[in-house]
């Protein structure tokens, strides 16, 4: 084998290498909803290119709101889908679309677009 | 202090009133979604449990509750939240106000203070961030004008909406963006196509007579004219490509991929290789190496975006039903105010409110009539085409047509609570949600990107360690082909699109589909359940036939009716209706009583009343043994024949008949013709079920079932491996609806949000049965071509760009050939679904 072979070699199992650990291994540790005095507990989220944040922490048997803005027009992400709650949400471009949602028991829902290519967990405590 | 015993039974209470003595206050509050005789005691229970409550009565006949409490220790919100908490409605309306000029945080608190000083308003939220107020109010005590008063005296001004005046407003903000998206998308493509004709050109000279003489092979006119065609592609790959950019990015930002990253990754490649290449032709090692790809970046991403456009194009027309729902809401309405008749935007009638309704006008919101006769086409809602006459105390539905006369409606639900609004939100839901089939593709797609850049990587290395020469350009081309064939789009377009239109599809038929899971599942159905009453029948029975023994035929029918008037069962009111017929005078019953499943007992004029069936009277030890001749006769007629004894001694039969629907027939054989086994199920004796089950050709009854047992009876037959469809009405059969595989209910007027139901049959006749399960098929075959479709391009497709069929037959394929394919490959998976939208009903097109 050449050194360029070697090369391309190497260079090829490190980007895989990358590649996995960069979309799969790594994990944000996720965002707390606050509690308004209403009793509900409120987070926002950033619909471009993904959800941020993506992890949304929350605790169990109280209502739970979900402020969902919209900033890209990519047709994939106009709409949010809760599977686990039979819940869907419209997102039109620069509006602010509120979810709501009561988690009975803990566990963990995810949220995506309807083509699953945005993701977002619920992570019910 | 409390100064009155709580009476049980409380006077029909129409506005909620509450009166404070010392630290007792009494609060009456109407009720809705009491449908059951176990909700009253849940209500109290859960009102109860809050502390400072010290009494609640909640009253079923005029759905109203009582509560005595400590003002100084709940408020009249906490019990309102409590009540629905406990799952239901306590009268209170809704409404979202945008408000102009609100900037900070005090704003919130200002105006929310000023509504909730406002009499009847039990919450007030409002949002800094939307400009908006939501309140929660006693439509009885409060009307719009009042919330907007509070909300000027703190400040501040309600955003006016604007009405379009004519009914057709095309302001529907998703449409919008959608065509300006496409609008742009076009733009690109057209800058990207023209660049892209001379790109293609100069770019294979060798290919084209003259331009070889013109620049030959290592020239310096072939490396001037390829780095200006470099330039020329420049704007294609930065202007129409640039979304590809953005998308790589903001995934990259959320460690995910899409199919942005792999177009952006793929043209980056070709275009970087080819700078290289006219740039430092040095670096390669023989001058043929040194080809550029300018083409391919243009190419590519003149037909990807191409399909975007046509994709989005394509994506608003499978949601049309909604639109069309959406169209049919009513823009104004002429509110009866002071005295005056105004025209307001339908977003401003509140509950409570009159409603004057004029011949040819569009009815704005749910109500009941109080004054005046019509007749009214309700054939957009409930798709009945006949008007159906109504007068005071009839239920009106919104956006429904008035035809005839002019008449006057009170308001019951506004806004979102409308029938038209459940209907829209119901169907938006369903199509949100998801098929079981979509969990596969789901798990598929997380992976499906990343794996596609591994596999992309993977042929690089492979061409590169093991290729034929020249290598290096081998490896690239196989890099880019890969990277762009790949299509996550058509995998995950392939089941949301179909459902989109599938369920769409359903309510232009009048059925609301719940889920994409109720989709699924009525496709495989193996039998399905017919409730009698109300389902393969009218389900209003009439009576029929008396029959008396040892009384005169006016007692046996004076009695049985005078008992049956506190029941609210359909044959007791068929019989009271019958008496009042015969023009008979009623008493009053008492100690009314009902043995569930068997009959009632009571009663009338000190005599002691029983009405039932066999059993009944078996167990009460009364002889009918000389009636049971007739009995049989009206039986084998239909009929329900009931039992009458009178002081214990057997005194004669009364009969009522419920008839059948009449495409009840016609969608039985239908159904047997799909191939399923059509089951009837009633709560009535074997003799009238079966005479009714031959009228429609069933063979399979389930006779004398106890409402209790309806959901057991479902579950014999899943037991028998079947997947079961249960049909019945939403109230009496909501367990056993829940318990079958999918459960449709026949819903009527403005009672469309079905808890129990998978599937609500707004037309309510057993076509709809037949409708859905078409529907439910046409669907699902739709979805599995286009996931069979998805999954096999890019399983056949990604291999063959890697170059696997290159040391076979010598295949490789070009990346503008892989352009072309992942740009329609999107497309005909939601042309594919569009197909649906001419989905016509064969069977039940009756």
């Amino acid at each position: 084998m050449t050194v360029d072979r070697w090369l391309v070699l190497a260079g090829g199992l490190t980007l895989i290498a990358f590649i996995v650990w960069f979309f799969w291994l790594k994990r944000s540790s996720g965002v707390r909803a606050s509690e308004t005095s209403s009793g509900y507990q409120e987070a926002m989220i950033l619909v471009k290119g993904g959800y941020t944040p993506d992890t949304i922490l929350v605790r169990a048997g109280r209502p739970v709101r979900l402020n969902f803005r919209r900033e890209e027009t990519a047709s994939c992400s106009d709409k949010v889908i809760f599977a686990d709650f039979g819940k869907s949400a419209d997102l039109p471009t620069g509006t602010t679309v509120a979810v709501e949602l009561l988690p009975k028991a803990p566990g963990v829902h995810e949220f995506a677009c309807p083509m699953g290519m945005f993701r977002g967990r619920l992570v019910v405590e | 202090m409390m100064d009155r015993p709580l009476r049980l039974i409380e006077p029909v209470v129409d506005r909620p009133t509450a009166r404070i003595s010392g630290h007792v206050a009494e609060l009456d509050l109407k009720l809705s979604g009491l449908s059951c005789p176990h909700c009253p005691p849940k209500v109290q229970t859960a009102i109860k449990t809050l502390v400072g409550v010290k009494a609640a009565h909640v009253n079923l006949a005029n759905q109203s509750a009582h509560v005595i409490y400590d003002p100084d220790r709940v408020d009249v919100g906490a019990i309102i939240r409590e009540i629905r908490r406990a799952g239901f409605g306590a009268g209170v309306a809704t409404t979202r106000i945008p408000i102009r000029n609100m900037h900070c945080a005090s704003c919130v608190t200002r105006i929310e203070h000023a509504l909730k000083m406002t009499p009847g308003v039990t919450a007030a939220r409002a949002s800094s961030l939307t400009n908006t107020v939501e309140v929660e109010y006693q439509p009885e005590q409060t009307r719009f004008d009042h919330l907007r008063g509070a909300i000027e005296s703190a400040g501040y001004r309600i955003v006016e909406t604007n009405v379009p005046a004519s009914g057709a407003g095309d302001g529907d903000p998703a449409e919008v963006e959608r065509a300006a998206e496409y609008a742009l998308l076009m733009r690109k493509f057209w800058l990207a196509a023209a660049i892209s004709v001379p790109v293609m050109a100069l770019s294979y000279p060798d290919l084209i007579p003259g331009l070889r003489e013109w620049m030959p092979m290592g020239s310096t006119t072939r490396r001037v004219v390829w780095a200006l065609l470099g330039v020329l592609a420049l704007p294609v790959l930065v202007w129409s490509g640039s979304q590809f950019f953005t998308g790589l990015w903001d995934g990259l930002k959320h460690r995910t991929a899409n199919m942005h990253t792999l177009i952006a990754i793929g043209i980056s490649a070709a275009y970087l290789y080819s700078v290289v290449a006219v740039g430092f032709p040095q670096l390669f090692p023989r001058a043929e190496l040194a080809e550029v790809f300018w083409d391919v970046t243009t190419v590519v991403v003149a037909l990807v975006v191409l399909g975007l456009a046509l994709e989005i194009k394509a994506k608003g027309r499978t949601s049309e039903a909604i639109k069309k729902l959406i169209g049919l809401q009513a823009k104004t309405a002429r509110v009866e105010r002071d005295g005056r008749e105004i025209d307001l935007p339908v977003e401003e009638v509140v509950a409570g409110d009159i409603l004057v309704v004029k011949p040819g006008d569009k009815i704005a919101v749910d109500g009941e009539v109080v004054d005046g006769k019509s007749a009214i086409d309700e054939s957009m809602i409930t798709g009945e085409s006949m008007p159906v006459e109504k007068g005071p105390g009839d239920e009106v539905i919104g956006a429904t047509l008035n035809k005839t006369g002019s008449f006057k409606f009170r308001a019951t639900k506004v806004g979102k609570d409308t029938a038209l609004a459940s209907i829209i939100r119901m169907v938006q839901d369903a199509q949100g949600s998801k098929a079981p089939i979509q969990r596969v593709v789901d798990t598929v797609s997380g992976y499906f990107v990343p794996s596609v850049m591994m596999l992309g990587v993977l042929a690089f290395m492979a061409w590169y360690l093991f290729g034929p020469e020249p290598r290096l350009v081998y490896a690239t081309i196989v890099l880019v082909t890969t990277l762009i064939i790949a299509c996550p789009c058509a995998l995950g377009l392939a089941t949301p699109t179909s459902l989109t239109v599938g369920i769409g599809k359903g309510a232009e038929h009048g059925i609301l589909i719940r889920s994409g899971d109720a989709l699924q599942s009525s496709e495989k159905l193996d039998a399905i359940i017919l409730d009698k009453t109300g389902t393969i029948t009218k389900g209003e029975p009439a009576l029929t036939d008396v029959v008396a023994s040892a009384f005169s035929e006016d007692d046996v029918l004076r009695l049985a009716a005078s008992l049956e008037r506190g029941s609210e069962h359909p044959l007791g009111e068929a019989i009271v209706k019958g008496a009042e017929a015969r023009g008979l005078k009623l008493s009053d019953a008492k100690g009314f009583a009902a043995i569930a499943g068997h009959g009632v007992g009571g009663e009338v004029d000190g005599r002691a009343v029983l009405l039932g069936n066999a059993k009944l009277m078996r167990d009460r030890g009364i002889d009918v043994e000389h009636l049971t001749k007739d009995w049989e006769r009206l039986a084998g007629e239909g009929k329900t024949p009931m039992f009458v004894a009178i002081e214990g001694k057997p005194a004669g039969l009364v009969a009522v008949a419920d008839t059948v629907k009449p495409d009840s027939k016609a969608a039985v054989a239908t159904l047997k013709a799909m191939g399923l086994e059509v089951v009837m199920m009633t709560g009535d004796n074997e003799r009238t079920a079966k005479a009714i089950a031959r009228q429609v050709g069933i063979e399979r009854v389930l006779a004398e079932v106890l409402p209790d047992d309806k959901a057991h009876e479902v579950q014999k037959l899943q037991l028998e491996g079947k997947s079961v469809g249960m049909v019945g009405d939403g109230i009496n059969d909501a367990p056993a609806l829940a318990q079958a595989d999918v459960g449709f209910a026949i819903g009527t007027g403005t009672d469309v949000a079905i808890e129990a139901s998978d599937v609500t049959l707004i037309k309510g006749s057993l076509v709809g049965v037949v409708t859905a399960i078409e529907i439910s098929r046409a669907t699902m075959r739709n979805v599995r071509q286009n996931l069979v479709g998805a999954f096999g391009y890019n399983v056949a497709g990604i291999p063959i760009a890697m170059g696997v069929l290159y040391p076979v037959i010598g295949l490789l394929l070009s990346p503008l050939i892989a352009a072309a394919a992942m740009a329609f490959s999107s497309v005909t998976v939601v042309s594919n679904a569009n197909r649906l939208r001419s989905f016509t009903p064969e069977r039940s097109a009756s």
